[in-house]
């Protein structure tokens, strides 16, 4: 047993680093409230970093899990918003998994060029949080079509992607044995030949407290080919549920590098601030919550690394893939807090970055998954306890 | 006898015809301490410690980025590397690899720590001669000893033509078209081939290594040679085959405050006067 990183990693942290300090904060501050960060996501998918999970039989990198944790890890050390396009790197995993080998050999090489984006991931709805088996929208099956119905909610990077995965019931809710049957997955073409919409589908931006491209989705007779449905009908939760693993695993490695990123800056600053005749950080009010987070943050990050390898060898990972993002989710909100602290009224001042990140990392204690379900999770399936809820 | 680079008129840069060639471009990298992480000097032999992690020169980044636009630009040929190192250190060479570079040759030898400029110089020449270039490119000067020699004693060394501080490069035929960075502007010059070049930073933008260019570097050949196969005794490298002794190092002198200048009206008169004690007006 080592907890030696493969020396690939290093290479991979450096030349995400270096790419990603190419942009630096004040890029990213120049985006706030709404801009996408197009420059920056199409240069990381002309370098083909986006692309790293896709396998190579397909134009992409076959880089482990483990690794592609390190590239979101070193943008959000960097100072960057890996949110705005780490999707393109997981919501491929439903399609990959289940899809056909004509939809693989049709849609995965372009998406690994970067000619088609597939960053949007359409399961929640406004009266469907965590409760996913409670979805209303519906694809009802007309010939060689099917007919979809409906509305989702928080649908992020939807006006800068071209395909969507769509979780669609098929099935009425009253016909099946339980809520979370009868679900199906479809991959939707959401443009046409002009780059417009498709008719029936309309995008609403959602002004939200960081910049974060989310949106809802209507649906209202979006006509799509049969053979858009990935997998077994009926049988769309299980096959998203995959994916949603590995969408743990990389955003909590985000939080991890959210949380480097605080606790450099705020031990930088606490070294150089001179109060009272001595840096602040001799004090240890300053200190101890700095070294206290950077704690929580390592034991998160021994979690990820788990979660990462276990996915990586095909095992079950649910319970580590869903403690790593509540650990790191809450590790980088602690160093967040702590850095604010630490800066004074300097870290409510955009120029410093602080509250910018610690809006960006506060998301990630509530989605994609609330950390009080992942408790719920944790107590009821790994403790076996009642369920909560 | 070296062949000669010939200055053209502008006009006959005019009246050339691009033609393309398949190119062999070697390019002479040199792993260094991190800037950002420089470590300090050996008191002993006062020259930078290099246990430290090492990164590719950054001014050979742009060498390694126009070799790779000139053999982009002929639609056929290769770029190689050839560095040297004390030690087996690769970092720097992976990172050119994953650029696009083909393979290196890396001369690691222990009994090569004190080398001097011109030993180096020779080192990497016999490591080149045999690899049938086209083209030899070369930062102008490293970052960490920025003796600037380098480039030009190679050439001395191959007896090939030599142009320094080129800001661009064409190639034509047998020749190149080297635009030579100069205080007024520059030169155009016409050299043939073989021969070498050495570039300035910032006349091309190096690329970043794509993922998939880091994950083939790990499988490009990367040859490892000690001094003796390329011929030399252990008594002509190292500290005991250097010419050169370093006698004294010396902090930089702290910079000097400058006069402040307050605006009463009157501010524009001192500043000029003051340019003008300078000469620079």
């Amino acid at each position: 047993m080592h907890f030696d990183e493969p020396e690939d990693f290093a290479v991979i942290r450096s030349e995400v680093r270096r790419l990603a300090d190419k942009y630096g904060n004040t890029y990213w501050r120049s985006l706030e409230p709404d801009r996408y960060p197009e420059e920056f996501v199409s240069e990381l998918t002309k370098n083909g970093w986006l692309s790293a999970l896709i396998p190579e039989e397909y134009g992409g990198g076959g880089l482990s899990l483990s690794g592609a944790t390190v590239i979101l890890e070193e943008i959000a050390a960097s100072g960057g918003n890996p949110g705005a396009c780490h999707a393109q790197m997981y919501v491929m995993g439903t399609l990959l998994r289940h899809g056909s080998e004509e939809q693989k050999h049709k849609y995965l090489p372009r998406v690994a060029d970067g000619s088609l984006r597939l960053q949007a991931f359409a399961v929640t709805e406004p009266e469907a949080g965590s409760e996913t088996g409670k979805i209303r929208t519906k694809a009802e099956r007309d010939g060689d079509t099917w007919r979809i119905s409906g509305q989702k909610i928080w649908t992020s990077r939807a006006e800068y992607s071209d395909l969507m995965i769509l979780l669609a019931r098929t099935t009425p809710a009253e016909e099946c044995e339980r809520a979370i049957d009868g679900l199906s997955v479809f991959l939707v073409e959401m443009r046409n030949a002009e780059g417009s919409l498709v008719n029936g589908m309309t995008i609403n931006p959602i002004d939200t407290w960081m910049n974060h491209s989310t949106t809802e989705v209507f649906f209202d007779d979006v006509v799509i080919p049969a053979d858009a449905l990935i997998g077994t009908e009926g049988m769309g939760f299980r096959h998203v549920l995959d994916g949603m693993n590995a969408e743990r695993i990389l955003i909590a490695s985000e939080c991890i590098g959210d949380g480097r990123f605080f606790l450099d800056k705020a031990s930088a600053y606490a070294n150089d601030r001179v109060v009272f005749g001595r840096p602040i950080g001799a004090n240890q009010g300053v200190q101890f919550p700095l070294a206290k987070a950077y704690a929580h943050l390592e034991a998160a990050n021994l979690m990820r690394f788990k979660a990462a390898w276990l996915f990586d060898q095909g095992h079950s990972c649910g319970a580590e893939a869903n403690m790593a993002k509540m650990l790191a989710s809450n590790a980088s909100w602690e160093a967040g807090n702590a850095a604010l602290d630490t800066h004074g009224g300097f870290g409510f001042a955009a120029e410093y970055d602080i509250e910018r990140k610690l809006r960006e990392t506060r998301l990630y204690q509530v989605a994609p998954i609330n950390n009080n379900l992942i408790l719920a999770f944790l107590g009821e399936k790994v403790l076996g306890m009642p369920k909560s809820y | 006898m070296c062949r000669r680079a010939h200055v053209l008129g502008l006009d006959q840069v005019v009246k050339l015809s691009s033609t393309m060639h398949a190119m062999k471009v070697v390019v002479c990298v040199k792993q260094i301490p991190d800037p950002a992480d420089p470590g300090a000097l050996d008191p002993e032999t006062r020259t930078l410690k290099r246990d430290v992690k090492l990164i590719l020169d950054e001014s050979d980044s742009y060498g390694v980025e126009m070799a790779l636009q000139l053999v982009e630009a002929a639609g056929e040929g290769e770029v190689t590397l050839v560095s040297m190192a004390p030690n087996n250190e690769r970092s720097g060479l992976a990172t050119a690899l994953a650029m696009g570079a083909a393979s290196a040759t890396l001369v690691s030898d222990p009994a090569l720590v004190g080398t001097d400029a011109l030993t180096t110089a020779k080192i990497l020449a016999a490591t080149i001669k045999d690899q049938g270039a086209d083209l030899v490119i070369a930062g102008s000067e490293s970052s960490d000893g920025y003796t600037g020699t380098v480039p030009e004693q190679i050439a001395a060394v191959l007896d090939l033509p030599s142009v320094t501080a080129a800001k661009s490069v064409e190639v034509d035929g047998s020749n190149i078209l080297v635009k030579r960075q100069t205080d007024a502007g520059y030169d155009s010059i016409i050299c043939p081939m073989p021969a070498v070049i050495s570039v300035t930073a910032g006349v091309v933008e190096p690329r970043y290594p794509s993922f998939k260019g880091i994950m083939a570097a790990k499988s490009k050949p990367v040859e490892e040679k000690l001094a003796a196969d390329l011929g030399f005794e252990e008594d002509q490298v190292g500290w005991s085959g250097s010419g050169q002794e370093i006698v004294e190092v010396a902090e930089a002198p702290t910079r000097e405050a400058g006069d402040i200048i307050e605006d009463d009206g009157e501010a524009h008169v001192k500043i000029v006067e003051f340019l003008e004690s300078l000469k620079v007006i």
